[in-house]
């Protein structure tokens, strides 16, 4: 293992040469905002949101690796604005009832929302018309509130290794879809792993009540980023 | 043969092999009409892959039918040149002779109407493709002849009739009723050439010295972002690989561009010459000529070629009697998506995937096609490379400009007399182009097609070169007499939106908002406060991952910028406390549709 220095808003830090920009800034104390990103999962930067300035040039966290004398800039009031935006969008795009869904309080979309500040999204609401599928013997996939972050497509496996959920169509009518066959014989815990893997309420189980009361789960104790830099 | 046994057949055809998925959809598509929901499940099954894998490319691109498309698939061009040029009359006249919509296929079956995105053929619209073959120059009548054929049974052949285009659009195995339209055939591409030359004085050269050479003559990408391609191929060469990669791209999607048809009509023995060339410079063994779907018309004649190439020894083993050297090229077929012509979408669709651009770093030259070290060169591009390989540096650095050297292909068309091709020096003006076009009372000119600029009369002086309008070569003139956001800004804005792969969020959700806050502003119910959200949602759309999303609103914000009064003369200017973008009826559609109330 070979230390790196890089700098990090006008700070000098080592991280591990080649660790992913986003865990070694959380390393480092400063936290830079995902939502499609999730720890061990191959990331792929769909949602935009983890976008820094590495060398002066976009790019997002996400996907950037740390390399020796690479200078990364988090936060400047556009990269703030385009972050709020991306939040804004996905809350427009979609149809998002934060009062009645069972992730209230655990959603890191809501909880992002909460750390920007959102009140009216500027941008205008789509209100699409998507279904819910409830097919499935142990997984609600509810469209309405899919933000379409791939995180369970690329972190979600049976027990032979193969695809459960994967991306159908293209544009504004992309869609994640489950596959019947690989996901027949899922155990409870894996559908209680692609319910966590999902960042909203977009991927529920089926038969199972809410563990922890709204107002005591994780991000109405604290906000998202806290746990990074306070 | 039942399904099962030609699903089964077809997939053996490509040894069962998932990264050949693009190949085997378009087999199956030919043989079955269409892929029904279980063919995907059989050929899942016989892939050993998951159905929703399948599913993914499946229903990514446009030319997967899922449903039956009629004995004959009629997809008109509902680019905005085909309106100028009197689509929206010939679709009336299909639909009023098949007695179906767009998008249905007639009662009987045998018709199926259906829309698609530019096919290339701008300077002879409107056009169609039927069952995959091109029918240019479309009248209301002919429209109704072709349905009246169809209903009969004709052949394809026999629906085309005679009157096959100039050059090898005539060939036997060509066959089009395209013309080519080559107005001004300039030096590099049109110039003189002998196939195998450049071949024969690049095998007696190092490999660093071709690399060297075409360094010196500043040769860049002729697909509109111009990378040296001397850089591209030294990446790619000092890269490490099990196996390295050529690629031309002949992805053609951006509306108003048909250079590239045009190149593989004329000069396809040139296109692969440069990827023999661009394989001698980087080590690779295997190219691939990666061509959109709406030229496939071509994909016998352009086998043909490959084959007489073998023949001469400039293709295959020992190439140009040098030990050693081994180079063949494929054709992969796309199958009906723009963003494909982004380079890392292109190398996705070519394994069989979704054509969604990859994450950069690492690129092609590092990690590509199957992984390995991959180039990916432009038609034009390579034609340029043969041309200085056989005629010099010095040769080529006389044309163009100080940072543009040599020539560029230009697909003209629009309002002129005189749309086609034209191969002129980098550092022509606008207006010469217009003029030489013979194009008269010019309100606008979209400059390297919707992804551009859309620019006014006061920049007619600006000249085409990578320092001032860069550009992939595309030029649609816009009369006087056009709605510039009816006609125009909105049709492209609504051809981002379809080709939009999903992938990142800004050009997923906003390529769509913009078209409702455009189509608001064009009925005269947008705000001032509209126009600036779309002129700030540039600084958002630069954020995504490839150059779609980066452009996908440039018809609506260069057109703010050169032409903000037709913004400004459409807008609600009534009292701002009053909101006029709420429309009540639509809010209460569903409402009234169920109770039945609003509708006496």
């Amino acid at each position: 293992m070979a230390f790196v220095r890089f700098m990090l808003d006008g700070q000098e830090y080592l991280a591990e040469e080649g660790a992913q920009l986003v865990a070694a800034a959380k390393d480092c104390g400063v936290y830079i905002p995902t939502l499609c990103n999730y720890p061990g999962v191959r990331p792929k930067g769909a949602c935009r949101i983890c976008t820094v300035l590495v060398n002066g040039i976009p790019h997002t966290a996400c996907t950037t690796k740390v390399v020796e004398d690479m200078s990364v800039v988090t936060s400047t009031p556009e990269l703030e604005a385009f972050r709020k935006s991306i939040v804004e969008i996905l809350f427009a795009e979609g149809n998002h009832l934060c009062p009645i869904c069972e992730r209230s309080g655990n959603c890191e979309l809501q909880a992002l929302a909460y750390r920007y500040r959102m009140t009216v999204p500027q941008f205008p609401y789509l209100f699409p018309k998507r279904d819910v599928e409830a097919w499935h013997p142990k997984l609600i996939k509810d469209h309405n509130r899919c933000i379409l972050c791939k995180r369970c497509i690329r972190g979600i496996f049976n027990e032979e290794g193969q695809a459960i959920f994967a991306f159908g169509k293209r544009g504004d009518r992309l869609i994640i879809n489950i596959d019947p066959e690989t996901s027949k014989d899922i155990s409870d815990e894996l559908a209680q792993q692609a319910m966590d893997i999902c960042p909203v309420g977009a991927i529920l189980r089926k038969g199972k009540g809410f563990d922890v009361p709204i107002g005591r789960r994780t991000y109405d104790q604290q906000p998202i980023g806290s746990e990074v830099a306070p | 043969m039942t399904s099962p046994e030609i699903i089964e057949t077809i997939i053996a055809r490509y040894q069962g092999d998932e990264t050949r998925l693009m190949d085997i959809l378009i087999d199956l598509q030919d043989e079955l009409g269409h892929l029904s929901s279980e063919t995907v499940v059989q050929i899942a099954a016989a892939l050993k892959i998951p159905q929703v894998n399948v599913e993914q490319t499946v229903s990514f691109y446009h030319f997967f039918a899922r449903e039956p498309r009629g004995v004959y698939t009629v997809y008109l061009n509902n680019s905005v040149v085909a309106y100028f040029r009197g689509a929206a009359e010939v679709a009336a006249a299909f639909e009023e002779a098949a007695q179906c919509r767009f998008g249905e296929v007639s009662a009987d079956g045998v018709v199926g109407l259906f829309q698609t995105a530019c096919i290339g053929m701008s300077d002879q619209e409107p056009s169609a493709l039927i069952n995959g073959h091109v029918f240019p120059r479309l009248t209301p009548q002919r429209a109704r002849e072709l349905v009246e054929g169809m209903r009969a049974g004709w052949t394809i052949l026999e629906l085309k009739g005679t009157g096959f285009g100039d050059g090898n659009n005539a060939h036997p195995l060509v066959r089009a009723l395209v013309r080519n339209h080559i107005r001004v055939p300039g030096l590099t591409v049109f110039g003189e050439y002998h196939p195998g030359e450049a071949i024969a004085k690049v095998t007696q050269m190092s490999s660093g010295e071709v690399i060297a050479t075409i360094k010196a003559a500043s040769v860049r990408g002729r697909g509109g972002a111009g990378f040296p391609t001397g850089m591209k191929w030294e990446f790619a060469r000092r890269a490490t690989g099990e196996m390295k990669y050529i690629f031309c791209n002949a992805d053609e999607g951006e509306p108003g561009t048909f250079k590239d048809r045009v190149i593989l009509t004329e000069r396809p023995q040139m296109v692969f010459e440069g990827m023999v060339i661009a394989a001698y410079a980087v080590g690779a063994r295997q190219g691939i000529l990666y061509v959109r779907n709406e030229y496939r018309y071509l994909h016998d004649y352009l086998e043909s070629v490959l084959e007489d190439m073998r023949r001469r020894n400039l293709l295959g083993a020992s190439i140009g009697g040098v030990p050693g050297f081994h180079f063949d090229v494929s054709i992969q077929f796309g199958a009906g998506a723009y963003v494909c012509g982004e380079e890392s979408a292109l190398i996705e669709s070519a394994e069989g995937k979704r054509g969604e651009p990859r994450d950069r770093p690492p690129f092609p030259v590092e990690k590509g096609y199957l992984q390995q070290p991959t180039v990916v060169n432009n038609v034009e591009t390579l034609c340029s490379v043969v041309q200085v390989m056989l005629k010099g540096t010095d040769w080529y650095n006389r044309m163009g400009t100080e940072q543009s050297k040599g020539t560029k292909v230009l697909s003209i068309s629009g309002d002129c007399d005189r749309p086609g091709i034209y191969e002129v020096e980098w550092g022509f003006s606008v207006r010469d182009m217009l003029a030489m076009a013979g194009a008269r009372d010019v309100q606008a000119v979209q400059v390297g097609g919707p992804s551009g600029a859309c620019i006014a009369p006061g920049e007619f002086d600006r000249v085409l070169a990578y320092e001032d309008l860069a550009t992939g070569g595309s030029l649609i003139i816009i009369g006087r007499h056009r709605d510039l956001l009816r006609d125009v800004v909105l049709n492209f804005t609504r051809f981002f939106r379809e080709e939009s792969c999903g992938a990142c969020v800004p050009c997923r959700a906003l390529t769509g908002m913009a078209q409702r806050i455009l189509e608001r502003i064009i009925d005269g119910k947008g705000r001032a406060e509209d126009v600036e959200h779309l002129k700030s949602w540039l600084g958002i759309m630069r954020y995504n991952r490839c150059g779609l999303g980066q452009t996908a609103l440039h018809p609506i914000t260069s057109t703010i910028k050169n032409f903000p009064h037709l913004y400004e003369e459409r807008l609600d200017q009534s009292d701002p406390r009053f909101a006029p973008t709420f429309d009540l009826a639509a809010a209460l559609e569903d409402y009234a549709a169920a109770t039945g109330a609003g509708t006496e």
